[in-house]
């Protein structure tokens, strides 16, 4: 990476996930200068979580992989990680925006050996896996990480396995005196690409997440299937360790909702379809799942992808949001209740697990951006003049799967180009 | 009240789901429904129900109308509102359901012997005559809902849990003469009557 220097040409983009990553791939190959900001320790986003994209069934990892590639290819673009913006002040073609650096105890000294993470012992709930795995006061927040550096955990300042890091390190890389500290950057434009996350399932009081262990989520199920994730890649349910065959999809869940998302997060239909092929894939004849909807968007041309799930015998349909979930106290298996709206006769289906189809909710909650912007009912940034040259790419426009989301941040990166030019046609 | 009955026929034709929502109580709200089911799944009194709310509401637009209005089911609704709660679209189910049961029981439509509708009427009897509640004459009303045998019957079954509201003066035994009511009476009646010549009028208009 050549040095970047922040100007009023220069396009800054926040948020490292795939929207981010495009969209400051994107302008940084038409030459601009890109500040991209992440607040984690690496970049890639909830992508680098998932298993298997659909319609393709590839693996994200692939695509991050090549991204990657093109982010360390190219000199324009310059990455923080560990970086939140705390302020953004001026207006389009100049804007001053002030951001906090947080402490990573990690110099880029760090060749990724892995010494420091042997030395300490102190375990910590590792954020990546969802909270369903352990990782180690310094870890690699994932194992395509980029950059490829160690982080220290905070939590581990001054206690043993901090000094214990440091003494671990053979290239003198671990520097447990970094302070958090504020920088201020220029930039003519700004893509704003912080995401979504996961509506928390727990909200949806009677299909009883964290009160039935049988009950996980659909981006839990994602981790279950990582080789090295908290299973070892198999679904297994959480009450006995036993690999879970008859799984039950609940869509719906928590979205198209006027009690908690009132808008349709658009992927969960295809992500549950997706997710029924992983039971083939693991078990071939030998799963069942079966998909509980209001109505499936599988919309234009990924239709043929639901026909072809419901061409599998192993899958079935039934229309209905599912009322209640209770538990069989025997077996710990999972009962969804409900009347089926096909013939409205009353269903206690059991299951050995089940996974709510949860759906995407902004990252940032609406009253909490650092700037004015205008923010529509559902909490997404809305395409608006008074926004100036902030730009919304990907999720924290609106609900969009991975292909979408890539096409809504190529465009902002459009947008934010058509600005720095602007100003380099007046500054000459 | 037969005859208001054919003219809303005539009026609308094949069209029940605009009569319902001209002349039923948030009937505006049915077409709303977007068949999720959760109203029927949350319902604690769902398996009782011959249509549960979503079937109600989807035949009110398949214009299923005498079987809409001669149903049992919205006389089934105990007013928990759980429908209501969990319903995605905020559809005011339970006001939808006394608002269907009403407007057939206007039309003369709704089932004779529904013991919720016995109920309402016992209920509303006792109420309007002095404007406040008649816990013994209303006891003793239900209780010989179905005649005298199984109205000694009740009564008896009952003793207990009478004696002691006696006892902690939640009834009164006296009541049977006339019981207590609100002061100006002949005024709550008045407003009632004409209560019902605007409800009266609206359907006339029709």
């Amino acid at each position: 990476m050549g040095d970047v220097i922040a100007t009023n040409q220069s396009i800054l983009v926040i948020g490292g996930g795939i929207s981010g990553i495009t969209a400051a791939i994107e302008a940084a190959e038409c030459g601009k200068q890109v500040i991209l900001i992440e607040k984690e320790p690496a970049i890639g986003g909830r992508i680098s979580q998932l298993y298997k994209y659909f319609p393709k069934m590839c693996h994200p990892t692939c695509g991050l992989e090549i991204n990657l590639r093109r982010i360390k290819a190219n000199k324009n673009i310059r990455v923080m990680t560990l970086t939140e913006v705390t302020d953004v002040a001026g207006k389009a073609g100049d804007y001053t925006v002030t951001v906090k650096v947080a402490p990573r105890y990690v110099n880029d000294n760090c060749t990724a050996c892995g010494e420091c993470n042997k030395a300490v012992t102190g375990e910590f709930d590792d954020a990546f896996h969802l909270g369903m795995k352990k990782r180690k006061g310094a870890y690699l927040p994932y194992a395509m990480a980029y950059p490829q550096r160690y982080v220290i955990d905070p939590a581990i300042i001054g206690s043993d396995d901090a000094s214990k890091a440091k003494a671990a390190c053979k290239f003198n890389a671990v520097d447990l005196e970094m302070k958090a500290q504020s920088v201020t950057l220029k930039a003519g434009a700004i893509i704003w690409a912080t995401g979504w996350k996961p509506y928390d399932a727990e909200k949806i009081q009677p299909y009883g997440y964290k009160r039935y262990p049988n009950v996980v989520t659909n981006m839990e199920l994602e981790r279950m299937m990582d080789p090295f994730g908290p299973t070892g890649g198999k679904i297994l349910r959480p009450s006995d360790g036993q690999e879970a065959r008859n799984i039950a999809f609940i869509q719906c869940a928590g979205s198209r909702d006027k009690n908690h998302l009132k808008h349709c997060s658009r992927i969960c239909c295809m992500a549950s379809l997706k997710q029924t092929t992983y039971l083939r894939e693991k078990y071939g004849d030998e799963g069942k799942a079966t998909v509980y909807y209001i109505d499936i968007r599988a919309i234009d041309r990924i239709d043929d992808f639901y026909q072809k799930v419901q061409a599998d015998p192993n899958v079935s349909f039934v229309k209905s949001k599912v009322a209640n979930i209770t538990q069989n106290k025997e077996n710990s298996n999972v009962i969804l209740n409900g009347v089926n709206t096909e013939g409205y006769q009353r269903y206690s289906n059991e299951h050995d697990l089940v996974v709510l189809a949860t759906g995407m909710e902004p990252s940032i909650p609406a009253n909490a951006f650092p700037m004015k912007i205008t923010i529509n009912e559902n909490g997404f940034i809305e395409q608006d003049e008074a926004n100036g040259a902030i730009f919304a790419a990907g999720c924290s426009a609106d609900a969009l799967d991975v292909n979408r989301a890539v096409q809504s941040a190529t465009a902002s990166a459009l947008r934010a180009i058509q600005v720095v030019n602007r100003v380099a046609g007046m500054e000459g | 009240m037969a005859n208001t009955n054919t003219v809303m026929i005539e009026k609308y034709r094949n069209n029940f789901l605009k009569e319902v929502e001209a002349n039923v109580e948030e009937g505006e709200w049915v077409k709303m429904c977007m068949q999720c089911g959760v109203c029927s799944g949350s319902c604690p009194l769902g398996p009782h129900w011959d249509h549960p709310p979503q079937e109600l509401f989807m035949m009110i637009r398949a214009g299923k109308r005498e079987a809409v209005l001669s149903s049992s089911s919205m006389w089934m609704c105990t007013s928990c509102y759980n429908c209501v709660v969990r319903c995605p679209r905020g559809l005011p189910i339970t006001h939808i359901m006394h608002g269907l049961a009403s407007y057939a029981n206007k039309l003369g439509l709704a089932p004779k012997n529904q013991p919720t509708k016995k109920f309402s009427k016992i209920f509303w009897d006792n109420i309007t005559k002095t404007g406040r509640a008649n816990e013994l004459k209303m006891g003793l009303s239900l209780y010989f809902m179905d005649g005298m045998g199984s109205g000694v019957k009740n009564a008896m079954a009952n003793q207990k849990l009478g004696m002691a509201m006696m006892k902690t003066k939640r009834m009164n035994p006296m009541e049977i003469t006339g019981g207590h009511g609100i002061k100006d009476t002949g005024g709550l009646q008045a407003i009632l009557k004409k209560a019902r010549e605007i409800e009266d009028a609206k359907l006339k208009k029709q």
